[in-house]
């Protein structure tokens, strides 16, 4: 008789699913939304009792389903790192709905509001099955239903320009999507499995016999390409700004601060359950993640640095954050790996804070985007100005934020490598290239905007956009209070992700 | 050479389907023929999958009354291939109905015109 807690990573993707389904047939968006918000808090505390379980336990379990034994069926397996991220998944999700809430029901039309929390909730079950799967053609499968869903985050808000980016989005995602089918079909060609530890046994052997090898490095090499394409590897990130720029605040902050992470999870998990890392790294592949996280870092600032619009700015940001993600991979080691884990969870709560101010500062502005037209904006919502200047703070990398711990890990992590000195230089130059595009931002909205102008906003922005938006505040005060305990009370989130990552 | 492509003759062909499926997906500026370049990546990607699941002189995976055939072909790629079907058609709706949205707003489906327009939209 396995424990009940175990069916707890098949009942939240279930649960998400359900909720999509249902979604889909509710008239009103106001019931779509309630119903959204209660499945994800069920799943966000259902994932925490599921990782408080596993703690105790310290150990993973394979949850297979419907009970076909491996090599055959489909399994799931949880360890307290899968646990924790999908609960910290499930909590942001919710809060980014809720800060996001005044823009959402505004951006989107009433008859497709059902139809948005659809795809919200289809987002989360995709999260959470990348997350939980141990079978890589569902891992498949889910990307495909998260690429549809998240285009269809992207587009909710029926612009022009937003259709087109939706379709530039999409198109980027069917490449990252097909060359990593592709690959998964190389892999199961040479090794005849699709289950991850069957996969790892069979790889394991054919690296050992040094057979099939060139077959073996264009597997890893279209997997990795293909999710590099969809988590905006350096090389690929055209297509993130318009995307995650244009969409409405909620989707900008889901897609920046989870969707990213999605794909980057199944990757480390494949990395370290399949393929194992001395033999990535015999391969080269960790040099080539290690050599585009670091250019990441550098191009997405510097493209951060020349943008005005402040959303599309912090799209850029998120590409140069991915960077550092991939770097963490790339170093190749558990260490590595954990500052990367731990980088996801910060950067999962610090962009959709920001994205949920910016929304919000520029809704007190009369919807305007540009840093220009923000200038003072923090005077008029103080938490909105809180909010941001405490993100960028944590993105620039000051003591007490979480940004700084991840940074000195990476740092630490580094030191045993041969590329330290590399890595370490990377490192302080995006720090000063963050701060170059962060501190004027963050100083242009604390401006003290001159009477005659401010005058002028009070009349030409409508008195609604103006009144104190409650669900936005207690998102932000959440987040801002998130973003200080990965800053400050961190040790027991390093122990957690350290034992997930020996455990994977 | 000839021998071994023949041999490979279904790798080949999938290799070649991929590559013109990728660079119309990457190059077209016509949004149509960029769905067509997706569709026949996928394509090639079945085939090869198809292919790699085939056994010379197998029969298909189905035990009927009376005749048992010695060797039957893998299924489980077979299997694959369906689901990535369905994956593909409804990811074809979805780009249609979008680039659909799109002519009607913007009259145009040529990406590079869409793009004209829409920074000139944004400013």
């Amino acid at each position: 008789m396995r424990p009940l807690c175990e069916n707890l990573p098949f009942v939240t993707i279930f649960l998400a699913i359900t909720a999509g389904i249902l979604c889909a047939v509710l008239r009103s968006g106001r019931a779509a939304w309630r119903l959204t918000m209660l499945v994800t808090a069920a799943n966000t505390v259902l994932s925490a009792i599921l990782l408080a379980f596993i703690w105790q336990t310290d150990r993973t379990f394979t949850y297979t389903m419907g009970r076909f034994a491996a090599p055959y069926g489909n399994a799931i397996k949880a360890g307290p790192l899968q646990a924790l991220l999908a609960a910290a998944f499930c909590a942001i999700l919710a809060l980014a709905l809720e800060g996001g809430k005044r823009d959402l029901f505004h951006d989107v039309s009433a008859a497709r509001q059902p139809l948005y929390f659809t795809m919200v909730n289809m987002t989360a079950a995709s999260l959470l099955a990348l997350t939980y799967t141990n079978d890589i053609f569902t891992g498949y499968v889910f990307i495909e239903i998260s690429t549809i869903s998240a285009c269809a985050l992207v587009m909710a808000k029926d612009t022009g320009p937003n259709l087109i980016a939706t379709i530039r989005y999409l198109f980027m995602s069917l490449l990252g999507s097909g060359l990593f089918l592709l690959g998964v079909t190389l892999l199961n060609g040479i090794t005849g499995y699709l289950l991850m530890p069957s996969l790892a046994k069979a790889v394991a052997g054919l690296a050992a016999a040094g057979q099939y090898r060139v077959p073996l490095t264009a597997a890893v090499g279209l997997i990795i390409a293909g999710l590099g394409v969809k988590s905006a590897m350096f090389p690929f990130y055209l297509w993130l700004p318009d995307a995650h720029g244009g969409a409405t605040t909620a989707s900008s902050a889901i897609l920046s601060g989870l969707v990213l992470k999605g794909y980057i999870v199944l990757l480390m998990i494949l990395m370290v359950r399949v393929f194992t890392l001395p033999l990535l790294e015999e391969m080269g592949v960790t040099n080539v993640l290690l050599g585009f996280g670091l250019l990441g870092m550098i191009a997405g600032s510097i493209s951060a640095i020349r943008e005005h619009h402040v959303k599309r700015m912090l799209a850029y940001s998120s590409v140069a954050q991915i960077g550092y993600i991939f770097m963490g991979l790339g170093l190749g080691t558990a260490a590595g790996l954990t500052a990367s884990c731990f980088h996801i969870l910060v950067h999962a709560c610090c962009k959709p804070l920001l994205f949920c101010c910016a929304g919000r500062l520029s809704a007190v502005s009369g919807h305007h985007r540009s840093l220009r037209n923000l200038r003072g904006s923090a005077y008029r919502d103080a938490v909105a100005g809180l909010g941001f200047t405490v993100g960028a703070l944590s993105m620039i990398g000051i003591p007490l934020f979480g940004g700084f711990v991840s940074k000195l890990y990476f740092a630490s992590a580094s030191l045993t490598s041969d590329k330290m000195a590399l890595v370490l230089m990377t490192i302080a130059l995006s720090t000063v290239l963050n701060a170059l595009y962060y501190v004027p931002a963050v100083l242009a909205i604390w401006e003290r905007p001159d009477e005659a102008l401010r005058l002028h906003i009070e009349e030409t922005a409508d008195a609604d956009a103006l009144a104190v938006d409650r669900p936005f505040t207690a998102a932000a005060l959440i987040l801002i209070a998130a973003v200080f305990v990965l800053g400050i009370l961190y040790h027991p989130i390093l122990n957690v992700i350290n034992s997930g990552v020996t455990l994977l | 050479m000839l021998a071994t492509i023949l041999e490979n003759r279904f790798s080949v062909t999938a290799v070649l389907l991929f590559g013109i499926g990728f660079l119309n997906l990457l190059l077209q500026q016509n949004l149509l023929k960029k769905v067509v370049g997706f569709n026949i990546m996928d394509s090639a990607v079945f085939l090869l999958l198809a292919s790699l699941g085939y056994i010379e002189g197998g029969a298909a995976p189905v035990v009927a009354e009376g005749t048992a055939p010695s060797v039957y072909i893998n299924p489980i790629p077979s299997g694959l291939v369906l689901t990535g079907i369905v994956v593909s058609v409804s990811i074809t709706a979805f780009s249609l109905a979008l680039i659909q949205r799109i002519y009607r707003r913007y009259g145009t489906i040529e990406l590079n015109q869409l793009r004209e327009r829409a920074r000139k939209e944004d400013d």
